[in-house]
């Protein structure tokens, strides 16, 4: 049952990242990248980590998205864009892949069951975040805080 | 004894629904169980669309002084049915310059995102049809995709009334999410937890057997639902802040190239929208599925959450029938200038009535941090005082 939904979720984000990695109009190469973070969401809630995957959908479909969208419509041109591959990105992209390969078959640890985890919760992650992590949880508040108030006297200032 | 049976009725239907199935895996069980809860809310919010399209137009009729849809059934009962066959047999046209296929996906995904929050919101005691941990945050997520649906149709009909009506509706959409959200925020700090069956359960039991723990019972919990409400208005794109479908300037916005069915989509997920926000600050703020008097409690939980839906749906009706449309710019400024700070307010407010001890003390010093902010900010923002000519920025 698991590994169906995998390979399910798994040909579901290859073929939407793969679509928005090659497709001309780049309205439609956003719209694709939102099925492959839509499809990154959905292996998280499959791991059991439905916190991580709900923040995933948060902030990459409903924020990030929402932001390289608005960024292509008020930058449209007419993009006739390079014709033929880019074979340097191409180079980069492969020993890329080529690494990771490498460094994933030369894991031995593939073969061991991994231990009976208790699944994180979003309690557990709340009660972290309250104890052992929270002056890093004060600090990004901060710093959130500012950029929202720094965001805000930016736009505000109105000509009189 | 049979409160109690009448309470989990649905529940014992489903019980009896999935008993045929006892010796068959458990996947089976699992996606049979889910059809069974998904079926049952189309069904349950599809009638209550029908029935509350045609109840708008009786109410506002009632407050324009006239009659409103009288004429198919009894009391034009029937009218959504009339309604929703001209909406089937009408021609669907798409533009020509259109993209197609985003210009087919946009009304499905708007419908689908809305039909998704509304699985996470307690309908009653044990009632829950998707009971996850992070529910609250679910419903956020989900909800944000909307704009991205609407931004589809925007720009997938290729006609700038639609792209303008999109970027107004998006633009007042994340603005008044974070309002939204951070109304959110005070009744999960208290609760300790994201999930709204906790949320209902922690705003059981009365004091002297009358007063509800409701959270809108406490003042930091009556000003974040108001927040919420007034948030709920703009995404669901209800008067007064339906600038995106100004039909005197852009036409009907992002909906303007649809029509036919796909238009009644639209429409159909505006409405689900509206359950799906009112349905949370029902669950958010007044207290659920509990009976708002101990003595009342033999009642089925699920109509109570019914009746304060409804009685939720009504203030909007009533809203569009009282309240014009705001301008652009209004909508903006109120958001980031009132609406922010005043919810912020509320979660300082939320932790002192916490950290008073939850009584009559922190009552009234929650009040009184609310009171202070809420007389600062309306001095500071208060423009009504200095009449001048009016100069225009962008027409001489």
């Amino acid at each position: 049952m698991n590994s169906v939904a995998f390979l399910v979720i798994a040909i579901i984000t290859l073929s939407g990242a793969l679509a928005a990695a090659t497709l001309r109009k780049l309205i439609h190469a956003a719209l694709f990248l939102v099925i492959a973070f839509v499809g990154v969401a959905a292996s998280f809630f499959l791991l059991g980590a439905e916190f991580v995957g709900l923040v995933q959908v948060f902030v990459y479909v409903g924020a990030v998205a929402v932001l390289i969208v608005f960024t292509i419509l008020l930058t449209r041109r007419e993009v006739n864009g390079v014709e033929g591959i880019n074979w340097g990105g191409a180079i980069v992209a492969l020993a890329v892949f080529g690494g990771l390969l490498w460094t994933i078959l030369k894991t031995k640890s593939l073969a061991i069951l991994a231990p009976q985890i208790e699944p994180i919760t979003v309690k557990r992650i709340g009660e972290v975040l309250m104890t052992d992590f929270v002056w890093p949880l004060q600090c990004v508040g901060l710093v959130l805080t500012a950029a929202l108030i720094g965001a805000l006297v930016l736009v505000i200032e109105e000509k009189r | 004894m049979s409160g109690a049976f009448l309470d989990q009725i649905f529940l014992r239907a489903k019980e009896s629904l999935l008993s045929p199935l006892a010796g068959a895996p458990d996947w089976l069980i699992q996606i049979v169980s889910s059809l069974i809860n998904i079926s049952s809310l189309l069904g349950v919010f599809l009638t209550l669309f029908a029935l509350i399209s045609v109840l708008e137009r009786k109410i506002l009729g009632r407050m324009q002084n006239r009659y409103g849809p009288n004429r198919v059934g009894p009391f034009g009962l029937f009218q959504p049915v009339a309604d929703g066959i001209k909406m089937l047999i009408k021609e669907d046209v798409v533009p020509a310059r259109a993209d197609k296929v985003v210009h087919f996906f946009a009304p499905i995904l708007v419908a689908a995102t809305a039909i998704l929050t509304l699985g996470v919101i307690p309908y009653g005691r044990n009632m829950t049809p998707f009971a996850i941990d992070g529910g609250i945050l679910f419903f956020f997520a989900v909800g944000s995709t909307t704009e991205l649906a609407v931004f589809m149709a925007g720009w997938g009909s290729n006609n700038k009334f639609s792209m303008l009506g999109a970027m107004r509706a998006i633009a007042q959409m994340v603005s008044y999410e974070l309002p939204l959200l951070i109304a959110t925020l005070p009744v999960v700090m208290i609760v300790g937890s994201l999930s709204p069956d906790a949320i209902v359960a922690a705003q059981d039991g009365y004091s002297f057997g009358i007063l509800p723990h409701w959270f809108v019972t406490t003042p930091w919990g009556a000003a974040a639902f108001i927040l919420f409400f007034v948030s709920g208005l703009v995404e669901s794109n209800r008067t007064p802040f339906d600038v995106p479908e100004g039909e005197s300037e852009i036409v009907a916005g992002h909906m303007t190239e649809y029509s036919g069915f796909k238009y009644a989509t639209f429409f159909m997920a505006e409405y689900f929208g509206m359950f799906a926000i009112s349905g949370l600050a029902v669950t958010l703020f007044l207290g659920g599925w509990h009976s708002p008097i101990a003595p009342l409690n033999f009642i089925p939980s699920y109509l109570w959450f019914f009746l304060k839906l409804s009685a939720l749906l009504f203030v909007y009706i009533w809203v569009r029938g009282t309240l014009p449309r705001t301008r652009v710019d209004q909508i903006m400024n109120f958001a980031w200038k009132f609406m922010l700070p005043m919810a912020f307010t509320c979660i300082v407010a939320a932790a002192v009535w916490h950290y008073q001890g939850r009584g009559l003390a922190g009552w009234l010093w929650s009040l009184a941090v609310i009171a202070i902010v809420y007389l600062a900010l309306s001095r500071l923002l208060d423009t009504s005082k200095k009449f001048a000519p009016r100069t225009y920025r962008f027409a001489e």
